[in-house]
């Protein structure tokens, strides 16, 4: 929290407590380039924080720092009193963080029910037992299926059959499969419909009731804004804001420099 | 024209061994990204004890069984200190592999020696039976087909069919995100390539008890095997299995129609399909 232009935050739920995941001060590197340059975020049980902040400026690799696909190389990340740092990607998934992925990668020879057991698969399971205890309701097959009835017509095509927004539906259904506290979501909207943009709206609302925590990354600020407790804007690797919703709509210096909107749009 | 029947059927034994040495190698490039060309060399040191366990307990089944279990720790060994270390490098793989062959092959012929041995098959596979039509064709090498078709039906089920086998294809989907599912795809690695040595030592008994075993045996039957995966697609097990068919075939009918050209034969198709098709018949997109 050292950015000079950074609001306070604005905690005003009654339940918090201790945070589900704390990002103290990474820094990540991609190859050679200095991506993360000192990051840092809390994000409660039931919570949606939105990363915002235009292409290139590191938000993709701060989800991918999450989930230990690319490990941060300093800083540590938090979550539930576990440490991550040096925990490798299936470590962090069996503790209870799953993964929407940028151009949600699904399997694409697998037919969709594989895509769908697979996080459920003898080689994934082993501390999985206690997760999902502490969300509201347990996710399986049939819950997935009932919450995604699309993709329950198309359960044995392969993957790459699908269209893009079942896609979609198929990469979050996935990640739920292994009942997650916590999903991390990175531009679900790429790609998809107003129409279905919409529906992805009414999915992370659901998931938020249903009590978990979900970290999103959006180009899409429309939608981003309606859905997320928390916003925080990327810049070059830094936090330039952090603030709720209704805060970032009335800091037009942010929207204008770092998002390159108007705020006049906003409203 | 029972000949040619006959060069069918030989065609399609061979075909059944280079299928035990190619799926192994073709399922742990798809999921490893891995070129280990010391499969022959498995193949070979497979095959020399399976030799020396059926001599000395005088039980075939015992010799093929045990010269594929021998192999497993041996490339555990090799996978885990040595191609470790060359991370997704082809080019170091394929150098580093070729020596760990070639130091195979010579301690090979120190405990061995340069011979060429036949491993010793059980009386009841050294006859010849009468198959449909009338040809008189060796137990054994018929036994081979129907060996090959048992182990390519357990593998395309294991493969197609069971949880393991949707983890397995999804790795070589898409390995970051299997293991962001919660999958130790390392372990999953131990496991495939297991398989695929063990696949190879008992292709090297197997394979010994009709090729014989000499020094230099494990160079030509990999590049039958290499042939096999280039033309069924790298990483494609039912690639593996039209592969060792059509080179099975090709190898058969070129020796017995143009023995002068049997390489062409072989390799003239091959570069023909890559023409066509670079990354062979059931190869997918990079």
């Amino acid at each position: 929290m050292s950015s000079p232009t950074m609001s306070s935050p604005t905690m005003s739920s009654p339940t918090m407590s201790k945070p589900l995941l704390t990002v103290s001060d990474i820094h990540t590197y991609y190859g050679d380039s200095y991506v993360l340059q000192g990051v840092s975020l809390t994000l409660h049980k039931g919570q949606i924080a939105a990363i915002l902040g235009r292409n290139g400026m590191g938000k993709t690799t701060l989800i991918r720092s999450v989930a230990g696909l690319t490990p941060p190389r300093t800083g540590d990340i938090v979550y539930r009193d576990i440490s991550l740092r040096g925990k490798p990607p299936y470590a962090i998934a069996q503790a209870g963080i799953a993964i929407v992925p940028q151009g949600r990668r699904i399997f694409r020879s697998l037919s969709v029910r594989e895509n769908l057991m697979l996080p459920t698969s003898v080689l994934a399971r082993s501390s999985r037992a206690s997760n999902g205890r502490q969300t509201g309701q347990r996710w399986d097959f049939d819950e997935v299926l009932k919450e995604f009835p699309q993709l329950a017509e198309r359960i044995d095509h392969p993957g790459g059959s699908l269209s893009g927004g079942e896609q979609q539906m198929l990469s979050i259904g996935r990640a739920l499969m292994a009942n997650p506290e916590m999903i991390l979501m990175d531009e679900p909207s790429e790609g998809l419909s107003p129409r279905l943009v919409l529906q992805a709206q009414e999915i992370m609302r659901r998931l938020r009731a249903r009590g978990h925590a979900i970290l999103l990354v959006e180009q899409n600020l429309e939608l981003a804004l309606s859905v997320a407790d928390e916003v925080y804007v990327l810049s070059s690797g830094r936090f330039v804001f952090h603030g709720t919703p209704a805060e970032l709509a009335k800091a037009t210096q942010v929207l204008d420099q770092h998002l390159g909107v108007s705020g006049a749009k906003m409203i | 024209m029972h000949s040619g029947i006959l060069q069918a059927i030989n065609g399609v034994s061979f075909a059944a061994l280079l299928f035990l040495l190619a799926s192994g190698f073709t399922l742990s490039f798809g999921l490893m990204r891995v070129v280990n060309m010391a499969h022959g060399a498995y193949y070979l040191f497979g095959g020399y004890i399976g030799l020396t366990i059926t001599r000395y307990t005088g039980s075939f089944a015992l010799g093929v069984l045990g010269g594929g279990l021998a192999v497993i720790p041996l490339g555990y060994l090799i996978d885990r200190f040595l191609i470790s270390r060359t991370g997704e490098n082809h080019l170091a793989q394929v150098l580093l592999t070729v020596g760990i062959a070639f130091v195979l092959g010579d301690v090979a012929l120190k405990i061995w020696g340069g011979d060429n041995l036949k491993v010793p098959t059980p009386i009841e596979l050294r006859g010849a039976i009468e198959l449909p039509g009338g040809i008189i064709y060796p137990t054994y090498r018929f036994v081979l087909i129907l060996f090959g078709i048992v182990v390519g039906v357990s593998l395309w089920l294991l493969y197609r069919k069971t949880q393991i086998g949707a983890v397995v294809r999804a790795g070589v989907d898409d390995r970051e995100i299997v293991s962001a599912t919660g999958i130790n795809i390392d372990r999953l690695f131990v496991l495939v390539s297991a398989l695929a040595s063990f696949l190879a030592g008992i292709a090297g008994v197997v394979g010994g008890a009709f090729l014989t075993l000499y020094p230099g045996a494990e160079w030509e039957i990999l590049i039958y095997a290499l042939v096999v995966v280039i033309f069924g697609g790298l990483g494609s097990l039912e690639g593996a299995m039209i592969g060792a068919l059509i080179v099975g075939l090709l190898d058969a009918y070129g020796r017995w129609l143009l023995p002068e050209f049997s390489y062409f034969v072989l390799f003239g198709p091959m570069a023909i399909l890559l023409l066509f098709r670079p990354r062979g018949i059931f190869g997918r997109e990079g």
